[in-house]
């Protein structure tokens, strides 16, 4: 995967847990904001698009536009809102409709 | 159920300051907040992050130190991680990762603070673009600094940003500032307001003047801004002195100026009104902060933009309020104790004509090209919504039902007053005339499984 956003921490390291992200092992700072967790560990692709499928990553980080929004132990949940908890089992939140709604 | 005299949602400064008063008063008082710690966006994680790198975020970040220490209060119940998602007659209902519950409440005060005003130009759905205040989140919660980010738009908070990154060790590659020169010299002239306006002005000359040391560029005057790349975000172009330019970047940090987030206060039944100053919806409420709902109350940077002091102020003012209208406290002691508050808000709030002219909102983005996302959520570009417009959509909600603009998840929170800015430009309607977007509970997600444990919940517990 290709680094995303690059982050300067100024925290001395917490301990790290284990996460799976998209069936992939990912160790993470415990009780962080998941979110800003997984922008450390260069995650950029968060949830997927309804019509055009592309991937959106957090945009405003206190809950406001659900661009964060992941399957976080199977709920749909703003990961921003989220903290880091040993064993979560996170996948980006899938909203892929048949579209356009041109009939409506 | 639990009952409290007052349920404060929100505990930023405004919200954290009025549960103070009103439990000083004996009032007995829920303070319900979203995050983990109390503090708000402005004092986000004050109490753990003063400590650790409370230098890089700086003095004015250090007064909500106050403040958080205040709700520690036996006759104040900090509900933390919880978010409201109905407000009905005297009651809340939360939801939290422990399940959902209710509290009923005598008064509710509304103390929702701002949001970033949403910057809609040409790829800013891109990862990693963000908001600036989303990158300061970052750094007073997680301690982590953007690198290599361009900022882009206009507003005090774009440098205050910009030097704690580049204090945080993260120094950006510049800001790309969209403020005209014509902004500059508007200020200029109110220089009264910035004789009164002294000990901002000295701060933020001083951030600039941190900036220019370490060498930061700033582009003035900037327009036609996109951001670019494939995947992600990698490029930031603009125009600037008749020359098209582009940066190379990491990220890039949007900001124009904040407005209410009235959501809550939508779902409360307030009524809104549209200000043109602050270009958004604000509710109506009265000097003490009451609304035309009976015993819903509004304060801080919700009810009205002017910042993290004037929101503390009216917090208090509200609290001490509410808990006269509760019989608490009588009226000479209630206009004795917050004449001095109230004649320091309106000092505050009367510099803010300062910031409006000195820093207003990215033109081409209040008005934006066709092919620019204007709803995130539902990925509707604002050419989609004219269209609508033009085929006979004639106010926002024909326009939501027609696109699914303002449809999605986030409710309109990110689109509202963008759709109603284009709907009004389109078909020569007043503003109050074409509708607002409806907030309907849950105004924040909620599972089926934690409503049904809610209910029992209820009826196990009768007594308290």
């Amino acid at each position: 995967m290709k680094p995303g956003l690059r982050l300067k921490s100024l925290t001395p390291d917490a301990p790290l847990v284990e996460v799976q992200f998209g069936g992939e092992a990912l160790m993470l700072p415990e009780g962080d904001n998941l979110a800003a967790a997984l922008l450390a560990a260069g995650i950029d692709g968060f949830r997927q698009t309804p019509y055009q499928g592309v991937a959106r990553a957090p945009y405003c980080m206190m809950g406001i536009c659900f661009d964060c929004l992941l399957e976080v132990d199977g709920v749909s949940q703003q990961s921003c809102m989220v903290q880091v908890r040993a064993g979560m089992d996170l996948r980006p939140a899938r909203q892929r409709r048949e579209g356009p709604y041109a009939s409506l | 159920m639990h009952r409290f005299d007052l349920a404060i949602v929100g505990a930023g400064p405004a919200g954290m300051a009025a549960a103070r008063e009103a439990a000083e008063a004996g009032l007995k008082v829920a303070l319900v907040d979203e995050q983990p710690r109390a503090g708000g966006q402005i004092y986000r994680n004050v109490g753990q992050a003063a400590q650790t790198y409370g230098a890089q975020l700086g003095k004015e970040y250090l007064r909500g130190v106050p403040l958080v220490e205040g709700i520690d209060h036996e006759a104040i119940t900090h509900f933390s991680g919880h978010s409201v998602w109905a407000i009905e007659k005297g009651q809340l209902a939360l939801n939290s990762p422990d399940g959902a519950r209710q509290i009923g409440a005598r008064c509710v005060l509304l103390a929702t603070g701002a949001i970033e005003r949403p910057m809609p130009v040409p790829g800013w759905t891109l990862p990693g673009v963000m908001g600036a205040g989303a990158a300061q989140i970052m750094l007073k919660q997680s301690g982590l600094a953007v690198e290599n980010a361009v900022l882009v738009g206009s507003g005090p908070l774009l440098h205050l940003v910009a030097v704690q990154l580049l204090r945080a060790g993260a120094p950006p590659v510049a800001l790309v500032e969209t403020r005209q020169r014509r902004d500059s010299r508007r200020a200029l002239l109110m220089w009264r307001l910035m004789l009164r306006a002294g000990r901002y002005i000295q701060r933020s000359l001083a951030d600039l003047n941190e900036l220019r040391n370490a060498g930061v560029p700033r582009h003035m005057a900037c327009a036609d801004v996109a951001l670019l790349g494939e995947r992600r975000v990698d490029t930031v172009s603009f125009s600037s002195g008749g020359r098209r330019q582009e940066l190379s970047c990491d990220a890039a940090l949007l900001h124009h100026g904040v407005v209410p987030h009235v959501q809550a206060s939508r779902a409360a039944g307030v009524p809104h009104i549209w200000s043109d100053k602050i270009q958004a919806h604000v509710p109506v409420c009265d000097s003490w902060g009451r609304t035309e709902v009976p015993r819903v109350w509004v304060a801080g940077d919700g009810a009205w933009i002017g910042g993290a002091r004037a929101a503390e102020l009216s917090g208090r003012i509200a609290g001490l309020a509410i808990a006269h209208d509760l019989g608490f406290v009588h009226s000479p002691e209630r206009d004795r104790r917050t004449s001095g508050w109230i004649e320091e808000r309106d000092f505050e709030l009367s510099l803010r004509p300062l910031i409006e002219k000195a820093f207003p909102p990215y033109a081409a983005a209040l008005a934006p090209a066709d092919n620019v996302t204007v709803c995130r959520c539902e990925e509707i570009s604002a050419g989609e919504v004219r269209q609508a417009v033009r085929d006979g959509a004639t106010g926002i909600n024909h326009v939501k039902v027609s696109t699914r603009a303002g449809m999605g998840r986030c409710q309109g929170r990110m689109c509202a007053a963008a759709l109603a800015r284009i709907v009004v430009r389109e078909s020569d309607a007043k503003i109050d005339e074409i509708g607002t977007l409806n907030a309907r509970p849950p105004i924040k997600p909620v599972t089926l499984g934690a409503l049904a444990g809610m209910r029992r919940e209820a009826e196990g517990s009768e007594d308290d």
